[in-house]
């Protein structure tokens, strides 16, 4: 066995060529051919019928939602909808199979040669070619029992769930990605973010990777690097790995970094690269071979006599076409000159999933850069600690901007304010309701202030001395002292300008 | 009440509408029948007299309830074993589902349930419906009623010999490649395979999809037309169904059976006849002809060439099809399930163990055949070439139509044979079907009734062919048919066959 070279010199030596596989999964209130729901985290097995267990005589019958999902897809990646699509079986044996077979689409996907764009860190956008992209269903859920691997070679048994069975998917399949060179791990990263993105935007599905709700297989190959791009793109595709099931946005990238440099280093030194399925480990950061494609099922694909074609009128696409979002790359660009905010910052957004709850809070009337500082701070942090999405806290845009404008009003400090919004973390009620109750409205009170600073200037008098005769910087020993008689609710800066007003008078 | 049961389900219908009889003593007195002569003619593999009776029950109190009724209602029924009924076994025939009872209703079933039909048992057939003889059936074959050494044809044998044999007067089949009309032909009864898409095909286990047709399976043709007719209808459980009414078959049959058939131009095929048929088949199917002719009928010979391909061209895309709707069998949700005699215990080696034991040897020829025809680098010259058959054939049909109405030809191109005769030589067994097939597929009615007995005194089977949603037209044939033919026979073909071997007293004998 070679050894793996390193990232660089493989990239050095060789040229990368990618394929991205991924299974989408929507969130119709069905499944994909019975009216079974598609909910997922139910008790196991209790989202069944008989057709999606597959019985005998049972029959499958298009989901209209889950068809028109797919067209709105593929119209946002700018695909043709073919005008005429039909369903296929691809047949193997397998026990998440209820039919032993996958009904799935084959010679006529619904959606066919569109683009994605996707911009990199550096600012670069890449556009992605689109092959197609098809409906099929989801199989069941195997969990194997027993055994080293987790895999169904030496457990002890397997349990089934077939609740998933029946899920509406689209897979989307990429043309060949040449040229990407070192920047391939970020741009299949990067593909995978923006589709994710893009089915969020369309409200087409839940799009959880940790709950399988996007699954990406990556296909890698290289060949030897060319002088030109020109003469690169003459050089024929090498043989490929596909790595299965990478759940991960940063397993993506690190999955093609892996694969860059194992068959680098096996081309290296004349060996030959299997074609085949591998699988990624996430604690070992590398991929192993699953069966090999020399032994994989032939799946005799033909077509589904049990569905008829799929023939979407031209008015129903354009009417479909008008629901369109508007981009997420687009819209992302238009709200960060709006917001004003850094490529970092918006970046940040992003990827805490914070944007359209900033967008909420500037339109109930807070400024971006207070929006921002909640959303991405102390709210991120605390659906960090608790593991869930920021969307998933119990905390409203509208509460988030009570508190903002309480603030700007004078009526709460930052420190109150992150109390008020504990509180109403902690379901005490709206932000009102968690001032009144928890009596954290800022002391204002002139006279009550004044008579705390000159408690305080009256009990350390040598403190006041020096502030009088200019050091100023002295002055924080009286903050703190008055800040401790308000309880802390007091506005630390106006405190500070009546010691100062105090004492020059 | 002596003779219940030689009467046609629509005279049952008109006693049990005017209060003569109910459906209760109808359903006794076809149970006290099958207990006299199944043990004899095997074609229940399970009788339900429990359910029947209860069934019975609940149609003679809402008849006297004074509920709008279906015309059929209490009219006993037997249903081919193919369909799923809920909450009592289903076995298609095969060791594998020995133990399946489904947890739903095929539509048709539901629809004889709300109906208010009785169901007196399910019948035998070739397992998973492959076979043109019922010998395939894992429970042993059905005694064909007019001789009891012969086979009733398959894979609906078991309904048509319980139709044949006074067991039931209505039963329900299903038509893949014939297997409706193919036993309609050889036991003296009627059958009819519907246009594609005209009853549901939810709930009926697959063969090849693109290709099974429930129909009804009747001793006359009223009584076809009027099952035909409460079976047929859109079904949004089923895509493939057609979403308009079912066309007017019983008045077509009313029709017909006035001897209206004046004008309607019906095609003799000329590829369906000649050699492999036998002369006795041949002479009653002419001697109908001039029947037709003499109502007033015009008689012309049509060319379809491509029809010499369809029997190869149907053992591509049928095999094929069942190869895939056979998978399911793996034992991991539902049937039998057997654990290999050596080796580990796996997924693969239980699927495989459960598939040898659990499937007869001509579903696994048939699964073998589709799945290589199926296969990487065979699909084009395999299933891709049966394809473009299956396009000639319709368009033969298509051409066909500019010039008559309907196309005649022998159901089948035999009488019943001697069990085991061909059990060991499928070719031979397939040829029986090569007259029913082009319909299949092409998607098309079709019609059998019965012409008269050949010289060696078995039934002979006159087929009728329509164009697609043109049923009635079949009815209008046939009933025109079948009443002068009764007229020249005196009486309905059936009263001419032997009298069955009775095991105990019935209550009706």
């Amino acid at each position: 066995m070679s050894e793996p070279l390193s990232f660089d010199e493989a990239i050095e030596r060789f040229d990368p060529v990618m394929g991205i596989e991924v299974h989408v999964e929507l969130n119709t209130k069905t499944k994909m051919f019975c009216s079974c729901a598609n909910r997922f985290g139910a008790p196991a097995n209790s989202q069944v019928c008989p057709v999606c267990l597959g019985l005998p005589g049972a029959m499958p019958a298009v989901n209209h939602k889950a068809v028109e999902s797919a067209i709105r897809l593929g119209l946002a990646l700018n695909c043709a909808v073919a005008e005429h699509s039909t369903f296929a079986r691809k047949n193997y044996f397998y026990p998440d199979l209820s039919k032993d077979y996958q009904i799935s689409q084959y010679e006529d996907p619904i959606d066919f040669d569109g683009y994605l764009d996707v911009e990199l860190a550096d600012g670069t956008v890449w556009r992605v070619g689109i092959e197609r992209a098809h409906m099929e269903e989801d199989a069941a859920k195997n969990t194997h029992i027993g055994g080293a691997t987790g895999r169904i070679q030496g457990a002890d048994y397997t349990l089934v769930d077939y609740n998933r069975g029946g899920t509406p998917l689209v897979e989307i399949v990429t043309k060949p990605i040449e040229g990407a060179g070192s920047k391939a791990p970020e741009l299949a990263r990067a593909y995978v973010a923006a589709l994710r993105e893009l089915v969020i935007a369309l409200g087409i599905s839940d799009a959880r990777m940790e709950q399988g709700s996007i699954r990406a297989d990556v296909n890698l190959s290289l060949r030897p690097r060319a002088a030109t791009a020109a003469e690169q793109a003459a050089v024929p595709f090498g043989k490929r790995s596909e790595t299965k099931n990478v759940n991960s946005l940063r397993s993506i990238e690190k999955t093609i970094r892996y694969e860059i440099s194992r068959q680098a280093g096996l081309l290296a030194t004349g060996e030959l690269v299997v074609q085949e399925t591998r699988h990624w480990h996430e604690d070992s950061e590398s991929t192993s071979p699953g069966r090999s494609k020399e032994e994989a099922d032939d799946y005799r694909y033909f077509p589904e006599p049990d569905l008829l074609p799929i023939e979407p009128s031209r008015a129903w696409v354009e009417s479909l076409r008008r629901t369109l979002p508007e981009p997420p790359a687009v819209r992302r660009a238009r709200l960060r000159s709006e917001w004003g905010f850094t490529e970092l910052e918006m970046g940040d957004a992003v990827n805490a999933g914070a944007v359209d709850l900033i967008a909420a809070t500037v339109a109930a009337g807070t400024s971006p850069a207070g929006a921002r500082k909640w959303w991405l701070g102390e709210l991120a942090r605390t659906a960090n600690e608790r593991g869930v999405d920021l969307a998933a806290l119990p905390v409203s845009a509208e509460d988030v901007a009570a508190v903002e404008s309480m603030i700007s009003s004078g009526r709460l400090t930052d420190k109150l304010a992150r109390q008020v919004l504990e509180g109403v973390l902690a379901g005490e009620g709206s932000p009102a309701a968690v001032v009144s109750a928890r009596g954290l409205e800022i002391v204002s009170d002139h006279a009550a202030l004044l008579s705390a600073i000159d408690a305080a200037l009256a009990a350390q008098p040598d403190i006041a001395a020096k502030i009088r005769g200019g050091k100023v910087q002295a002055i924080g020993a009286i903050v703190g002292a008055v800040m401790k008689a308000t309880r802390g609710q007091a506005d630390a800066a106006r405190v500070r300008e009546l010691i100062l007003e105090r004492l020059s008078s | 009440m002596t003779g219940l049961t030689r009467l046609s389900a629509a005279e049952m219908a008109t006693l049990l509408r005017d209060g003569e009889v109910s459906s209760v003593e109808l359903t006794q007195a076809h149970l006290n029948r099958i207990e006299a002569v199944d043990g004899a003619v095997h074609a229940f593999l399970q009788t339900l007299p429990k359910v029947a009776l209860a069934e019975a029950k609940a149609a003679d109190a809402a008849r006297a309830a004074g509920e709008d009724l279906p015309e059929l209602a209490g009219v006993p029924i037997a249903v081919k074993d193919v369909l799923a009924t809920k909450g009592l076994k289903t076995t298609c025939g095969s060791k594998i589902l020995a133990n399946w009872i489904p947890a739903y209703d095929a539509t048709v079933v539901r629809k004889l349930r709300e109906a208010r039909l009785p169901v007196l048992g399910k019948t035998n057939m070739d397992e998973f419906a492959m076979g043109s003889s019922t010998e395939h059936s894992a429970y042993g074959p059905t005694h064909n009623p007019w001789d009891l050494e012969r086979i009733p044809g398959g894979s609906g044998g078991g309904s048509a010999a319980a139709v044949a044999a006074f067991e039931a007067p209505l039963a329900l089949g299903s038509d893949t490649g014939g297997s409706i009309r193919q036993p309609a032909a050889v036991t003296g009864t009627v059958g009819a395979k519907p246009t594609y898409g005209q009853v549901s095909r939810y709930g009926l286990v697959a063969m090849a999809s693109s290709l099974d047709q429930v129909g009804p399976v009747a001793r006359n043709v009223l009584d076809t037309a009027l099952l035909h007719a409460l079976i047929g209808g859109h079904d949004p459980k089923d895509m493939t169904s057609l979403n308009e009414p079912v066309p007017p078959v019983a008045d077509a049959a009313r029709q017909g059976l006035a001897g209206d058939v004046k004008g309607m131009r019906v095609g003799i095929v000329q590829e369906l006849g000649g050699r492999g048929y036998q002369p006795g088949v041949e002479d009653r199917f002419h001697e109908a002809l001039e029947v037709l002719r003499h109502l007033g009928a015009e008689i012309e010979t049509v060319s379809c060439p491509s029809f010499r391909f369809a029997l190869p061209a149907y053992y591509l895309i049928m095999p094929s099809e069942a190869s895939s709707n056979l998978a399911r069998f793996d034992a991991m949700r539902y049937g039998i399930r057997v654990e290999p005699d050596a080796g580990p215990v796996t997924v693969e080696s239980v699927m495989g163990a459960t598939r040898e034991a659990g499937f007869g040897p001509e579903v696994k020829r048939r699964v073998i055949l589709g799945t290589y025809a199926l296969s990487a680098g065979y699909y084009d010259a395999y299933y891709g070439n049966a394809l473009k058959v299956r396009t000639l054939i319709q368009r033969d049909f298509e051409n066909a139509w500019e010039d008559v109405d309907v196309l005649v030809s022998p159901t089948s191109p035999t009488t019943a044979f001697k069990l085991g005769e061909k059990l060991d030589d499928p070719l031979a067994m397939y040829l029986a079907d090569v007259a029913t097939i082009p319909s299949n597929l092409a998607g098309i009615p079709g019609l059998s009734v019965p012409c008269g007995l050949a010289p060696d005194g078995l039934p002979v089977g006159f087929q009728i062919l329509a164009p697609a949603r043109a049923d009635a037209f079949l009815y209008r044939v046939g009933g025109a048919l079948e009443a002068v033919l009764e007229d020249q026979w005196g009486g309905p073909l059936l009263d001419r066959a032997p009298a069955l071997p009775v095991a105990t007293e019935g209550a009706d004998q």
